[in-house]
């Protein structure tokens, strides 16, 4: 097969372009953290290596505002995803192991319905909806439209990985008079956990990056890390604007890393 | 998702049969609530009549839509001819769309096969590498665009330095950035469901083609591209919608001139225009051509499954 003298798997081309693919990903990210580095006033002339820009973040003029905007980035992506994630997991079992039933198939569209619609118009159905029901719009307009949001995100993992689990462990712990909770808590959770791990972490990243939906439903003196960089960046890129960005690229690879690590787990079993 | 069978699809055994109402209870309530009640009170709000001062008046009315289809003229009393401002927008964004689409397509079909034939291990650093980029904040990634391609930035700095160009290009505010934003935002969609497809694809009818003389050409061509044809379609239908309704590329770097739809709806919400039951109306176009292209494209696909069965 592949030892054969002229491989036919093997395209001409393939690899220049597999190269170009990568460099166009990587190269704006690469520049920008190279940037925040810079110990210069101004974005274009290279002055030499500091770290004064992150220093800006945390202690210059606008270091309050990025840390309420910080902390509201983070709080509210760790509840939506670990409610979004308790939402799937629930709804997977339903989908996937309560046998056929009549609306099976619309509870698997509704929960993946989310990915179907584009993100402007989600946001603006529930800018409208907050607004016709007269709920101010503020952290907890944010909150409810992260949980929905994130929900087809943490079902992808958990519904795949569930997939993964032969229902004859938690049937043989039945079958030794188990009852069903107890085979749910010691079969189905453990080896559930390397998908709800990833679940989680997915539907935490997409809470954090969204930029539109939150755009719309937050309220007037409330931000996000994303609607906070927007502002900053409408009126001009700054170098402690690529001293955040920077910092948000590094957790993306870290959140990513674990996440890849937790499916890793899962092939050495 | 679009394309391929969401996971979930098939049923695993009925443990838990008998709670299933509980279990489903939680996303029914969440997502009917949050997600499918908005849109029908979207779909209400295009019927509408916009109040004078931005809000809007529970009154029935066709205005919005025809507001985007005809011109009445300044007072409203002209003969109505089409109005071709909002429609040339839809029709830029689907063009940008495309363009997009194709130019993924072109990078990421090669970047997908060529992964997929290396070896078992080298090919998980391969995706590894491909997803990070995808999981980075979108935000982040079109404004690292934006700084790259500044009349004085790192872009122009290199090819005035290396000669290529005497003046510095200006890119930023046309068109190209748009697309070139597009393009950057979406490539990791296209890759990962081709890479998925043509892992499954088996390289021995590959080699049956070359035993019967084909050229590499033609075994792509006939052999390989209709049968990785789902994973195909479904990168390019994961580029080419959230590019339609997309905000952040034609905002920060198309300037003012280079509108699309995702700018027009927000215009009316967040911007100067503040017409609700507009852009309600605009949302739905949106939305409607969005559900066409998916129906049209599941349609071709069952289609193309019993065809297969058959013969």
């Amino acid at each position: 097969m592949r030892g054969s003298k002229t491989d036919v798997r093997r395209y001409p081309g393939f690899l220049p372009i597999t190269i170009i693919c990568l460099v166009v990903l990587y190269a704006p990210l690469i520049i920008v953290a190279i940037y925040s580095f810079n110990s210069s006033v101004s974005i274009t002339r290279w002055d030499g290596f500091s770290l004064h820009w992150y220093g800006e973040v945390f202690t210059g003029p606008n270091s309050d505002k990025l840390k309420a905007a910080a902390w509201n980035s983070v709080s509210i992506a760790l509840i939506a995803a670990t409610t979004a994630t308790v939402i799937s997991f629930s709804a997977a079992m339903a989908v996937i192991r309560s046998g056929e039933y009549r609306t099976r198939r619309l509870s698997l569209g509704l929960v993946t319905l989310p990915l179907m619609v584009p993100e402007i118009v989600t946001a603006v159905a529930t800018l409208i909806f907050f607004n016709s029901i007269g709920f101010t719009r503020g952290y907890m307009t944010i909150l409810i439209a992260h949980i929905a949001f994130c929900i087809p995100f943490a079902y992808m993992p958990i519904a795949a990985r569930m997939q993964g689990v032969d229902e004859s462990y938690e049937m043989a712990a039945m079958d030794l008079y188990a009852s069903r909770f107890q085979a749910f808590r010691r079969i189905l959770l453990p080896l559930m956990l390397p998908g709800v791990v990833s679940g989680f972490l997915l539907a935490f990243i997409i809470s954090m990056d969204d930029f539109l939906i939150t755009q719309f439903v937050k309220g007037a003196g409330i931000e996000t890390l994303p609607t906070a960089i927007f502002g900053a960046v409408k009126q001009g890129i700054k170098p402690d604007i690529m001293a955040i960005s920077t910092m948000l690229l590094a957790l993306s690879m870290v959140i990513v890393s674990l996440s890849f690590i937790a499916a890793k787990f899962d092939n050495t079993k | 998702m679009a394309g391929g069978a969401a996971p979930g699809g098939g049923v695993k055994a009925d443990v838990y049969r008998s709670a299933r109402r509980w279990l489903l209870l939680p996303s029914w309530l969440v997502l009917t609530v949050v997600v499918v009640a908005p849109l029908c009170i979207m779909l209400v709000y295009s019927f509408l009549t916009k109040e004078f001062r931005g809000g809007v008046e529970w009154s029935f009315s066709l205005e919005a839509y025809d507001q985007f289809f005809f011109n009445r003229g300044l007072f409203g009393d002209e003969p109505a001819s089409i109005e071709w401002t909002y429609i040339g927008i839809y029709g830029r964004s689907i063009l940008q769309a495309s363009i997009a689409m194709i130019i993924s397509l072109l990078i990421g079909f090669p970047t997908a096969y060529y992964i997929a034939t290396r070896a078992p291990h080298v090919r998980a650093t391969w995706v590894f590498l491909i997803t990070i980029p995808y999981w980075v904040n979108l935000l982040i990634r079109t404004v690292s665009m934006k700084f790259l391609l500044r009349d004085e930035g790192p872009l122009n700095a290199f090819l005035l330095w290396t000669g290529v160009i005497d003046d510095p290009l200006k890119i930023v505010n046309t068109n190209i950035a748009v697309q070139l934003g597009l393009f950057y935002s979406y490539l990791p969609f296209m890759v990962l469901p081709i890479y998925a497809a043509i892992e499954q694809y088996d390289h021995r009818l590959s080699e049956a083609a070359a035993d019967l003389y084909a050229s590499r050409w033609t075994t792509l061509r006939r052999i390989i591209l209709p049968a990785v044809r789902p994973g195909v379609i479904a990168g390019c239908i994961l580029v080419f919608i959230p590019s339609l309704g997309s905000f952040l590329a034609p905002d920060l770097l198309g300037g003012a001139r280079n509108y699309m739809i995702g700018s027009l709806i927000e215009d009316q919400f967040k911007g100067q225009a503040g017409n609700w039951p507009f852009g309600a109306a605009a949302s739905m176009i949106l939305l409607s051509m969005v559900l066409l292209v998916l129906i049209v494209v599941a349609r071709r696909q069952t289609k193309n499954n019993k065809a297969e069965v058959k013969s």
